[in-house]
Formats: C-alpha cells, sequence, structure tokens
C-alpha cells in the first residue's frame, strides 16, 4: 500500500460523461493486480470530504490508467485536472481477482462503469493464456466502453446497438447456446445485476468472482464503513475494502435493492 | 527545542495529538503508512465484552463536509483484542488508550477487569456516547447520573488514567463534565458525534440502515471548539479536543480555548499520516510565536 501524490499525464473524454485518467507511477504500476482499487482524493477542500475509489482500468509502462463517469461533485471536479497536476492517490488496495487458475475460458461481464475493471483483468489472463468471451451491458450505445476487451457481445437497455436488453438475458442466452462450456464467471456492475449473475452461476454450476462497489470512507479497512453480508450459518459481514471487493459469489449475499 | 509533552491524568504524552477511537483501527493496521512512533498516543477501536458484527449497510453517508457513520460498534471483543492485538500495540513506541464500550454497567467493569490484567495498556477511554447502538451508548452518555456512576465503578478498578469520553447531544455538557471528574475521573474527551440524518430524495430512503447516525468532520468543529470552551470554564481536569480537526491550526484553535490535547478523527480517513502533520504544524506554530512549550499555548486564548 502507498500514498504519493503522482503526476497526471492523460484525461480525455472517451463517450457521454466518460472519461479516462492517466498518471504515472511506476512502483504503484508494478505492484497493482487486476481487480484492486485506488482511493483518490481530488481536492484538498472538504468538497467532497471522503476519497473516491476508482478500479484501475489499465496498467502500461508505469502508468495506471482509470475511468469513469462524472455523475458526482467528485469525478467533475478529476474531470477538470490539468496534464501534469499532482494526484493524491492511496493504493493499491483491496483483493484482486483470481486470474490464474483451473479454468480455460473466461467469461466476463459487465453492466455501466463496472467495465472499468475488465481491460487490466483481460491482460492478465490473456498473458495466463486463458480465453475470453466479454458480456457488456449499457443504458445505451454512447455508453459503452470497449477498448482494450477481447470478443466483445454487446447489450444496450434502448437497443440502440447490440442486444435489445439486459446483459444478464443476452448472458442467459449464449450459456443455453454453448451447452458444453465450462468458464470461470467474472462480473462487475449495479447491484441487482451481480445478483443475477450470482444465481446464474449457480445454476449452471461454474465459478464466480464478482467485484462489488460500495460507499467507503477509508477505503482501508479501517472504518467498518462498507459491510456486505457474508453466506454463514449467522450473520456476519466482510469489508467491501479489505475483504474485497472482489468475492467468490457463493461467499455473500447481495441484497436486491442495494 | 520545545517541549511537546502534555499530562493526562498519570500519564505523560510525548505530543498532544492522539488519534480518536474508531478512525486509526485497533492501531496495527496503519503500520504501512504511518510512523506511529511520533503520535502522542492511539486510542483504539471500542471494545466490548463480546464481538459485535455491527449496523447493516449502508453505514456511511457523506454529508456536507461531514460525514453520518452507523457502524454500530462492530468490534473484535476484548479476547480477541488481547490475544491478537496487543502483542502489536505493546510493542510501538506510543501510548495506547484503549476505548472501552459496555451495554450494561457491569460490562465495562468486566472488559476494564480482562484490561488490567494485560501489560501494555497506558490508559482507558470510556465510551458512554455511541449514537448507533441500541443499548448502552448514548442512552448512558445522556444520563447524567449514569455517567457518574459509570466513572464511579471504574475508578475503583484501576490506578491507570481513565478519560470519559462526553457526548454533545445533551442540554449541557459541562454537568456531565463536572460529575465525571467528582467521580475521579482523570480527563474528558468531547466531542463524540453529533446525532444527525439524511434521505435519498429520489427512493425517498434514509441513506442509513439505522435511520440516523453520528456527524463528524469539519462541519462539527464550530460546535466542538464551543464545548471544550465551555467545559475548559466548568472542570479542572484535563480536557481533550475532537471534533473535525483537518490541519494544524484547526488542532491549535482547540489548545487555544483550553484542551490540553486533541484528537483527530475523520481526517484519518482522507490522509492516515494526518497526525503527524498536524504535530509538524504545532510545532511550528511554536517555533514562530517563541513558545517553549504546550503550557504557552493551552488556555491562551485572549479575551
Amino acid at each position: 500500500m502507498l500514498h504519493n501524490f503522482y503526476p497526471i499525464t492523460e484525461i480525455s473524454q472517451i463517450g457521454e460523461n466518460i472519461f479516462t485518467l492517466t498518471f504515472r507511477s511506476p512502483e504503484m504500476a508494478s505492484e497493482v493486480r487486476p481487480g484492486q482499487f485506488i482511493n483518490i482524493r481530488v481536492n484538498d477542500s472538504s468538497t467532497p470530504l471522503l476519497r473516491r475509489p476508482f478500479s484501475i482500468y489499465h496498467v502500461d509502462r508505469g502508468k495506471i490508467q482509470i475511468l469513469f463517469n462524472t455523475i458526482g461533485g467528485g469525478t467533475k471536479i478529476l474531470s477538470g485536472k490539468n496534464i501534469r497536476e499532482f494526484l493524491d492517490v492511496i493504493g493499491p488496495l483491496g483483493k484482486p481477482f483470481t486470474s490464474n487458475g483451473n479454468f480455460k475460458l473466461a467469461i466476463l461481464v459487465a453492466g455501466g462503469m463496472g467495465v472499468a475493471s475488465l481491460p487490466f483483468l483481460t491482460t492478465s489472463l490473456t498473458n495466463h493464456g486463458i480465453s475470453i468471451e466479454t458480456f457488456l451491458g449499457a443504458r445505451t450505445s454512447n455508453q459503452l466502453v470497449t477498448k482494450y476487451l477481447k470478443n466483445v457481445h454487446i447489450a444496450t437497455d434502448d437497443g440502440s446497438e447490440g442486444y435489445h436488453g439486459t446483459v444478464v438475458e443476452m448472458l442467459l442466452e449464449y450459456f443455453r447456446q454453448n451447452k458444453s462450456i465450462r468458464p470461470m464467471i467474472f462480473a462487475c456492475g449495479p447491484p441487482p445485476m451481480l445478483r443475477k449473475i450470482s444465481a446464474i452461476a449457480d445454476d449452471f454450476n461454474f465459478p464466480c468472482e464478482l467485484s462489488i462497489e460500495s460507499v467507503m470512507a477509508c477505503g482501508i479497512g479501517i472504518c467498518q464503513g462498507c459491510p456486505v453480508e457474508r453466506v454463514d450459518s449467522e450473520k456476519k459481514y466482510s469489508l467491501v475494502c479489505k475483504d474485497g471487493p472482489v468475492f467468490n459469489s457463493k461467499t455473500i449475499r447481495i441484497k436486491a435493492d442495494d | 527545542m520545545i517541549d511537546t509533552s502534555v499530562v493526562l491524568g498519570k500519564l505523560t504524552l510525548k505530543n498532544p495529538v492522539l488519534v480518536a477511537s474508531g478512525t486509526f483501527g485497533y492501531g496495527d493496521e496503519c503500520l504501512d503508512l504511518v510512523d506511529v512512533s511520533r503520535l502522542g498516543g492511539i486510542i483504539t477501536k471500542s471494545l466490548s465484552l463480546k464481538p459485535r458484527i455491527g449496523n447493516p449497510p449502508p453505514r456511511i453517508v457523506e454529508t456536507a463536509s461531514g460525514m453520518l457513520n452507523s457502524i454500530g460498534l462492530a468490534n473484535i471483543g476484548v479476547e480477541k483484542f488481547i490475544s491478537e492485538k496487543l502483542p502489536v500495540l505493546r510493542k510501538l513506541d506510543t501510548k495506547i488508550i484503549v476505548n472501552i464500550a459496555g451495554s450494561t454497567i457491569g460490562e465495562y467493569e468486566e472488559i476494564l477487569l480482562q484490561l488490567e490484567q494485560q501489560d501494555g495498556i497506558d490508559g482507558y477511554e470510556v465510551n458512554v456516547s455511541c449514537p448507533n447502538v441500541k443499548e448502552g451508548g448514548l442512552s448512558f452518555g445522556t444520563e447524567c447520573d449514569t455517567t457518574a456512576e459509570i466513572t464511579r465503578r471504574l475508578r475503583k478498578l484501576t490506578s491507570k488514567t481513565i478519560i470519559i469520553k462526553l457526548t454533545p447531544n445533551v442540554t449541557r455538557i459541562s454537568d456531565f463534565a463536572r460529575a465525571v471528574a467528582d467521580e475521579g475521573a482523570d480527563a474528558v474527551s468531547l466531542i463524540n458525534t453529533l446525532v444527525g440524518m439524511a434521505v435519498d430524495i429520489r427512493s425517498r430512503k434514509p441513506k442509513l440502515s439505522t435511520m440516523t447516525g453520528g456527524l463528524s468532520g469539519p462541519a462539527i468543529k464550530p460546535i466542538a471548539l464551543a464545548k471544550v470552551y465551555e467545559v475548559a470554564k466548568a472542570v479542572n481536569i484535563p480536557i481533550i479536543g475532537i471534533g473535525g480537526i483537518m490541519s494544524a491550526n484547526d488542532a491549535i484553535e482547540f489548545l487555544l480555548v483550553g484542551a490540553t490535547a486533541v484528537q483527530i478523527g475523520t481526517a484519518n480517513f482522507i490522509d492516515p499520516a494526518i497526525g503527524l502533520r498536524v504535530i509538524d504544524g504545532i510545532i511550528g506554530f511554536c517555533e514562530q510565536n517563541n513558545f517553549k512549550s504546550m503550557c504557552d499555548i493551552i488556555g491562551a486564548m485572549r479575551i
């Protein structure tokens, strides 16, 4: 875990309200693994007060890139930063995806900005010789981000591109048509989507890892502010920031209205 | 050379900067990022007799210059603290103050008795003011008699420094400070969080699972300063100022109104090493003003 100030090398708008930001940190870039996140202080005022967590989108030659949607005040400030400004970053944080295991095919599923954690995972899986099929869901076509991804299947809610419907429906159809496959599933997106993916993984008996989002105060396990319910005999919580954000889908329970 | 040491009861701190309970874990989580030996001391997360799983999510919501939390005293319990955390804490070159929280007066006693048998604990902070649990917590801290009773019973069990952490969610906090001072508390720390609330108008749901939570952060600093000032006029025991400290300047304000030491809370979530910067800033302020020791700042507000 590092805490330092790193120079911004790139900021680009790549879709409707969607931006990438790159900063240079060879030490963090060599340490970070797919699925982990970083916690950024977007300015040194008290608005916003807390850091904002971001998935690692891409890592290349000592540089780390994040992807974000400017929905909130924090991300708007971030999108207005200048190149060469220094960014206050703590990371890498959390537990990574299992990117080399006993599987030959990986199914990557993302809804909305959940796609942010897939490119780095794609690089790692590819390096381990694992085949990839990627299923992306978005509200509409200008919300789609497909860069760095492999074998992309697209679903949009409004039918403006690809399958007209949800990414979950598209994935179910794919599984019904490809009965012989034994993939490992990796999913990242809104809670209702993750809940359905988890149920599908159970039905087909496929191993599955979910990357969970949560509001966080500290991001390093001290505030206890980001619990996710564990599937145990007794009710207990894990922390998204420290025990996750990646969890085996069989170990946690995602509530429908989270 | 500036003498930064301060005294809380029987306890001498190397400097007046502590990290507040619940904002620095059990003290061992931040060792990667912070040289804790430079801190005046660490106040641990509240310990209950048995482990507590805490409240359901959502437990955190950011508000204007602040945050609401409803953690619900999630903690590993006193037994596990003794076996897993204390051996690490004992080796640190800083004062270890263990925060305790019972759901009955008997539980406070039992926790303290277990901790008294251990080496490496320099003092206790008694949480009688958690707003986020059903039994104990704030229901104790808002009754002056009960707060005094807890102090009296714990005083009999230890000669170590006892700090009572007071809630601002009462009519007159100085009455509580006086009551615990009379029962032998070595110091008081204030303020704990203020009860607050936030609602999501889109879903029309409360933003915390428990409806209300505790407000902290820079939003509460003016209130905290006023409470410390009020208590400083009422009691002679040392006061530890808490509430929205984000910088050395904030900490110095608390010292000027009469706090002997300060605790940094929410700011640790944003910068775990903020305590060290606050210490450096206090030393810089002393140098600029030709102050030789903390006595030159504490209560030195000009009126």
